[in-house]
């Protein structure tokens, strides 16, 4: 008896978790949680009915070709939750069974090799924390600012610790031919996204991985395998990744010579622009937000450089007139996203809010202005710039540029 | 070269201590010499995969395609997408922009804009049309490439593109492209 009063329970709270997840909205819990069975064992951890944060889709030409933006304004710390990192991709997610999916390493090497995934799965693996970038973040706003919420303006960028095989011990094991200089990675996608990566690169700190924050890689970011190219444009991060091959020149795919190459206002285009610059972004308060009266807010955001640590981030309250060193949260990591904070008393007027950061090797970020007065409005790529949100009087907080 | 010498060392003594420690010899086949995994592909498992063509055409197949042979292939296949004529502005635009790179509205196409008639060859090859990538014949796609190469009026409709012509033609923004160029503005003090 007992036991099927329980088993009820579990069934009507059941229903009534399955009617929160359609609705998309919390019905009333009880007055008090502790007087009451919570809710029985599940093999997923879904995360509260309350919370509603999701990615959002950037403009593609049709539904298998875009971007889904992570909501940074909704995010805390530095690791961005597998299913809201950012996506990138132009011929759709494709299905794949890792039973079936192999890595081919051929070209100049001693010894070509095809590898299963339990064959990768085998070698001595690595964990680190990396951010990707797509370098398409941040080009809605050359001309002005465009998008509301740090979700659009920055929103092509995440921090995910992934784990996978050193590809120098993959190069190295295969016995690359002396003469080799580049790599060619292609994913198993229906637009085969291929780039060309010089040697040095690739023999650095360049990951196959097939883990990310502690489980399989997620569809969307390249299951069940993928490079990953600390610091680099996002796209070099070749998801679905099935082949390498080692070479003694740069290919020209389309994706290098024409998708992210930089127009110049001259009507010359910059090719291999593939670092990821020093950039940061205040997350809170960010454009949408709303400050719910005078007193005490921290402000927070994120900071990351494709060359390195991130030494120093600076606030400004007053549209960069004076500037404040924010707090870095520890282990700054290199190539990765870093969280700064600042302890701010908000006095109820117009307040403009920028952050600025210099990395470890000097790089400065800059203005938009300085960007454009170089490089025009039609490079598409490599937006880095300061960023500036407008708190109006009555809470309200822009996107504006100053 | 002692540093070298000595990892090659190193391996060869973990192989032999993992050999040691299984009790067993590394199938024959394996080609990761230090870990005993992974064996060597078959020459049609690299051919399936394999197609990446660069700017001097190694790797092109034998096949070959003229603008008049490419025009209803065009039209069958890819028009729905890029407009007859290729100058569709509802996905990408193929055809014209001459002269506008250097203007406040760069209309960037092959014409325009790309360096390498190769990558176009070796693009739509292995990923065209959108919705079936990878199944047009060799033959189409060398003459869905002449199509739209004389659309853009860079050769002539009865032109033969071919494993040898294709890598010699020159696009007419060969020359358009410079290498990454930063640090290049503000403050920065690398």
């Amino acid at each position: 008896m007992k036991r099927r009063r329980f088993l009820g329970r579990g069934l009507a709270l059941g229903a009534s978790l399955a009617a929160w997840s359609t609705a998309g909205r919390a019905q009333s819990p009880p007055d008090d949680p502790s007087k009451v069975l919570g809710h029985p064992k599940r093999p997923l951890g879904a995360r509260a009915a309350f919370e509603t944060a999701s990615r959002k889709a950037f403009r593609g030409k049709t539904d298998e070709h875009g971007a889904n933006m992570t909501p940074l304004g909704d995010l805390v710390g530095t690791i961005t939750p597998s299913e809201l990192h950012f996506t990138v991709f132009r011929g759709g997610v494709p299905e794949i069974d890792p039973g079936q999916h192999r890595l081919l390493i051929h070209g100049l090497v001693e010894r070509p090799v095809i590898l299963t995934m339990t064959e990768i799965k085998r070698l001595p693996s690595v964990s680190r924390i990396y951010f990707l970038e797509c370098s398409g973040n941040g080009q809605s706003e050359w001309q002005g600012p465009r998008l509301p919420t740090v979700q659009g303006t920055h929103g092509l960028t995440s921090t995910s610790e992934w784990t996978g095989v050193s590809l120098a011990l993959l190069l190295r094991e295969a016995g690359v031919d002396p003469r080799a200089s580049w790599i060619i990675a292609e994913g198993a996608d229906a637009t085969g996204n291929e780039r060309s990566i010089p040697m040095a690169k690739a023999m650095d700190d360049v990951l196959v991985a097939y883990g990310q924050n502690g489980e399989a890689l997620r569809p969307d970011n390249g299951y069940p395998l993928r490079l990953i190219v600390p610091g680099w444009e996002g796209n070099v991060s070749v998801k679905w990744l099935r082949r390498l091959t080692v070479v003694d020149r740069a290919y020209m795919t389309r994706m290098e010579t024409v998708e992210h190459a930089l127009l110049m206002p001259d009507g010359t285009a910059r090719r291999f622009t593939v670092v990821m610059d020093a950039k940061s972004v205040i997350t809170s308060p960010s454009g949408g937000q709303r400050l719910t009266g005078p007193g005490f807010y921290e402000i927070t955001g994120l900071a990351w450089s494709g060359r390195g640590r991130i030494r120093r981030v600076e606030v400004s309250t007053d549209a960069g007139i004076t500037w404040r060193r924010a707090t870095l949260q520890e282990p700054v990591l290199p190539k990765a996203h870093v969280r700064f904070r600042l302890p701010w008393r908000w006095d109820g007027s117009q307040a403009i809010l920028q952050s600025r950061c210099v990395d470890e090797t000097g790089d400065v970020q800059p203005t938009l202005r300085e960007i454009v007065k170089v490089r025009g409005v039609n490079s598409v790529h490599h937006n880095n710039a300061i960023q500036s949100w407008k708190v109006a009087a009555d809470g309200a907080v822009s996107n504006v540029q100053v | 070269m002692v540093a070298s010498r000595m990892s090659v060392c190193s391996r060869l003594a973990l192989a032999a201590a993992l050999v040691a420690l299984v009790g067993a010899a590394w199938p024959v086949a394996a080609q990761l010499p230090t870990y005993g995994l992974g064996r060597a592909p078959t020459a049609e498992e690299i051919k399936a995969w394999d197609l990446t063509i660069p700017p001097d055409g190694q790797g092109l197949p034998p096949g070959r395609g003229t603008a008049v042979e490419g025009k209803p292939v065009f039209v069958q296949r890819c028009a729905s997408c890029h407009g007859e004529t290729g100058q569709d502005e509802k996905y990408f635009r193929l055809v014209g922009g001459r002269g506008t790179l250097a203007t406040d509205k760069p209309v960037k196409t092959i014409g325009s804009y790309w360096p390498y008639a190769t990558t176009l060859w070796s693009y739509i090859r292995r990923t065209q049309p959108f919705d079936e990538p990878g199944s047009l014949t060799t033959d189409e796609v060398y003459a869905a490439t002449a199509y739209l190469l004389h659309l853009n009026g860079i050769i002539g409709e009865s032109d033969v593109v071919d494993a040898a012509s294709l890598p010699k033609i020159r696009m007419p923004n060969r020359d358009g492209f410079i290498p990454d160029a930063r640090p290049d503005v503000g403050k920065t003090k690398r």
